[in-house]
């Protein structure tokens, strides 16, 4: 804090602090970005845990592990859990780390905001995991919090949820804001908008989201808040409420928030193929401008999660076209990476194939996705684990693997080492039969009318579940090897190149490997 | 800075600092909500502590960032990321009422007329039977099951009609308010010609305003509770009128104490230049974003 008076600035080599200090008082994006993602990576262990104590109890018809009331409060922090700590945490995480480098900037615009983004996030979950162990239980009313089961029949905890969810979205703003004014302000000389690597764009996208919805997250629980403890009726009918009203409410928040989980994703996946590949990427700007409809088009699809609960016909049909229009500019980007790997020089390293992996998977998930915004259709479809299997297919092979391709492909980039080829293949094979024998039988008991968000089921669908858990098993435990390869990463192994990647282009891979405490301190030259 | 390379910040306490005042202030603030039937709960006092340690980091923090900006370590480029920062930050505020303005949209001309049996819709074939005497009209001064829980209002905060109209608060305060963003611009014309005393005196007439404004809502809202009987419990009426103005209200405290601070910086020590004051630009961008907020409300919580 003697920035002022001791005008050392212009030493630029000095490394980072040491001790607990470091990451406690750091300014340094790196730094923030390496917070960021041991933070989700704990998260997604934690969530994980949770997802395996759930397939646990469905691994067969009945009772048998967990109470029902604990069951319910295990899919709800999961969610929770898995989508503000583990994936948004992640991208946050990797947008720090990659988005000055790639820019040519020395740092994020506002650094110590960037601290304070992310050091609020634990406390966050510490309340959020805290609620735990109070009175009446976590909260158990599913992570979509519906009124009335989050307002008149919510455990006491839940006014904990609302202000960590409070802290969770602030954080999320601050995070935006700083990569927005980053990108907007902080590109080296002859970074032009439509010479931006993909990455950097599909970020721009996601934190314009970020900023438009996560207040609006804020106002849903807010109401909730005051319909709970201080008499309002927003959400109740016999006031002149609606619950109907959390639903679009909390929709118009939901469904942005779901590119913000993929659209990140798009920009890696997009490097990483070209990479590996060894072409130009098929289609840069259609694939910039693919990103843009998508972000545009999901501020008014938001219904296509409410069409069974008694929408106006118009809105159902409004809706349904609206939510189907965006398959066009996904298709459009599906086909330009099948494109950019059409004749190229292929080799499958772990990176590519975690990415060639996202492409196939995730379209499943977006197929899945289109058959659900048919209306009539989704009556049949609608809060079934077809629902489940739809949004575990683009968020786990679609986010999380996108989020493991990026590990791969930049770990070098951070910590100077290679990373264990052998060991990495093992880890994407086992998580790719993991994630399907997973999540793919329950398309079928979807289909036969399995509900979601129960801990019991009908014995005909005992055979698929005991399939489901088997697979869920394989990939929950499977993760532990990831981290066993990241750790190990880390601590040495075979130095790494500058530019790591035959294929690799970007300002990123011109620094060294490892990437300096400080890079691009002066502009770097682009043309 | 010199020679075209950036400013990059040095180690800063103050995040960690704000990130504790954040967790003890929710935490108070969710325990107090908790406990207050509870008269031996003590949780308040974590909130006041969170409030404290707040408002402490928060001043450290902005001290730290003025002198720095003083001692001319910000380079132009850091200068427009905080314009850019601030912009930002107030399209997610806007983001914030439009969820308020959602709610008082959908009640209005869905929900309420759904409730009294409107349309040929299952919602309103539910309601006709639940509640037959239940009518739709807005301000809805009833609920549909008046049951004990709700305190009705015998009157609502629209409208009164032109011979009334003089009487009416919420006119006032948007004379005031509108006065207000006239007063701060001129302020700002008055600190780019470099006439520091107009500056001063219009951005003092301006936070004179704010302070009448938020005086004319509290009689507002002690109005409603000692004489109308509108309350937070009235039903939906009441709840998008307190919500929607409370925000509101909340914002103009914020912005008025945001001008204060600027306004105290001028007399007391002299900051902002001729071409170099956004620390006061950004407090009345922010300004002319509530007055705006305001003009949304008088048109569609107190005129329609």
């Amino acid at each position: 804090m003697s920035a002022v008076i001791e005008n050392h600035h212009d030493d630029h080599d000095h490394g980072p602090a040491k001790g607990i200090t470091r990451w406690l008082y750091t300014t340094n994006h790196k730094d923030i970005g390496t917070l960021y993602l041991w933070f989700s990576f704990a998260m997604f262990l934690i969530g994980g845990a949770m997802a395996m104590i759930i397939r646990a109890e469905l691994f067969q018809p009945g009772m048998q592990i967990v109470e029902p009331e604990f069951y319910n409060q295990m899919i709800t922090l999961h969610g929770l859990i898995m989508i503000f700590g583990g994936v948004m945490p992640a991208f946050v995480g990797l947008a720090n780390w990659l988005v000055p480098m790639m820019i040519g900037a020395p740092d994020m615009a506002l650094p110590r905001m960037n601290n304070l983004s992310f050091w609020i996030l634990p406390f966050a979950f510490f309340i959020l995991l805290s609620s735990l162990f109070m009175e009446g239980g976590a909260p158990n009313f599913g992570w979509t919090f519906y009124a009335p089961l989050s307002t008149t029949y919510a455990p006491p905890s839940v006014t904990f949820f609302i202000f960590s969810v409070h802290i969770m979205g602030a954080s999320s703003i601050m995070g935006a804001i700083n990569v927005v004014v980053t990108i907007m302000n902080m590109r080296a000389p002859g970074v032009t908008l439509m010479k931006m690597p993909l990455f950097v764009w599909s970020w721009l996208i996601t934190a314009y989201l970020l900023i438009a919805v996560m207040p609006v997250l804020a106002g849903a629980v807010t109401m909730m808040l005051m319909d709970i403890h201080f008499g309002t009726s927003f959400f109740n009918a016999a006031g002149g409420g609606d619950p109907v009203l959390f639903q679009h409410i909390f929709w118009f928040f939901g469904h942005p928030e779901v590119y913000i989980m993929i659209l990140p994703a798009f920009g890696i996946v997009s490097h990483i193929i070209e990479t590996f590949s060894r072409k130009q990427l098929f289609g840069y700007s259609s694939m910039v401008w693919a990103m843009l409809s998508i972000a545009i088009l999901s501020f008014v699809v938001w219904a296509h999660h409410m069409f069974t609960v008694g929408l106006p016909l118009a809105a159902e049909i409004f809706f349904m076209w609206a939510t189907m229009l965006i398959a066009v500019p996904t298709g459009v980007k599906v086909f330009n990476w099948v494109a950019t790997m059409f004749r190229g020089s292929l080799t499958f390293e772990t990176p590519m194939l975690f990415a060639v992996a996202f492409v196939v998977l995730f379209t499943i998930g977006g197929l899945s996705g289109l058959m659900l915004a048919i209306v009539p259709a989704d009556f049949q479809y609608h809060d079934t684990y077809f629902v489940v299997a739809h949004f575990h297919y683009v968020l786990v092979p679609g986010a999380i693997f996108s989020i493991m391709a990026a590990v791969y492909y930049w770990i070098p980039k951070w910590s100077g080492n290679m990373y264990d080829e052998r060991l990495g293949k093992l880890h994407f094979w086992l998580s790719f039969i993991g994630v399907n024998v997973t999540f793919f039988p329950q398309h079928f008991i979807g289909l036969a009318g399995m509900p979601r968000r129960y801990p019991d089921y009908a014995l005909i669908f005992a055979d698929w579940n005991m399939v489901s858990s088997i697979g869920a098993f394989l990939f929950g435990f499977s993760q532990l090897l990831f981290l066993f390869i990241v750790i190990k990463t880390v601590m040495g192994g075979k130095k790494a190149t500058d530019q790591v990647w035959e294929g690799a282009k970007g300002l990123e891979w011109t620094v060294a490997s490892p990437a300096p405490y400080h890079t691009f301190s002066t502009p770097p030259k682009v043309d | 800075m010199s020679g075209g390379s950036y400013y990059v910040p040095d180690q800063s306490r103050f995040p960690i600092f704000m990130a504790v005042s954040l967790f003890l202030l929710v935490m108070g603030a969710s325990s107090t909500i908790n406990n207050l039937d509870d008269p031996t709960s003590n949780s308040v006092y974590i909130l006041y502590s969170g409030f404290a340690c707040l408002f402490l980091t928060m001043f450290f923090w902005f001290r730290q960032v003025i002198k720095e900006h003083l001692a001319g370590l910000d380079s132009n480029q850091l200068k427009q990321s905080y314009v850019y920062g601030m912009a930002w930050f107030i399209f997610s505020e806007v983001m914030f009422f439009a969820a308020f303005f959602g709610a008082l949209f959908y009640v209005r001309t869905l929900a309420v007329p759904w409730l009294a049996g409107e349309g040929s819709k299952g919602a309103a074939i539910t309601a006709i039977e639940l509640w037959p005497a239940f009518e739709s009209s807005w301000p809805v001064m009833t609920t549909p099951d008046q049951g004990n829980e709700y305190d009705l209002a015998d009157k609502s905060m629209a409208w009164p009609g032109w011979s009334k109209a003089l009487l009416w608060l919420p006119l006032w305060n948007t004379i005031v308010l509108l006065s207000s963003s006239w007063t701060v611009h001129l302020a700002h014309l008055g600190l780019k010609k470099g006439n520091r005393k107009k500056f001063n005196v219009y951005l003092g007439v301006t936070v004179l305003l704010a302070l009448i404004f938020v005086g004319l809502q509290a009689l507002e809202y002690y109005e409603a509770y000692a004489h109308y009987g509108l309350k937070l419990n009235s039903g939906i009426y009441g709840s998008t009128f307190f919500m929607l103005t409370g925000f509101h209200g909340f914002h103009v405290m914020m912005g008025g104490f945001m001008l204060a601070i600027m306004l105290a910086r001028s007399v007391f020590a002299g900051h902002f230049e001729q071409h170099d004051h956004f620390g006061f630009e950004a407090a009345s961008w922010y300004w002319h974003f509530v007055d705006v907020v305001w003009l949304m409300l008088f048109i569609f919580v107190y005129i329609l």
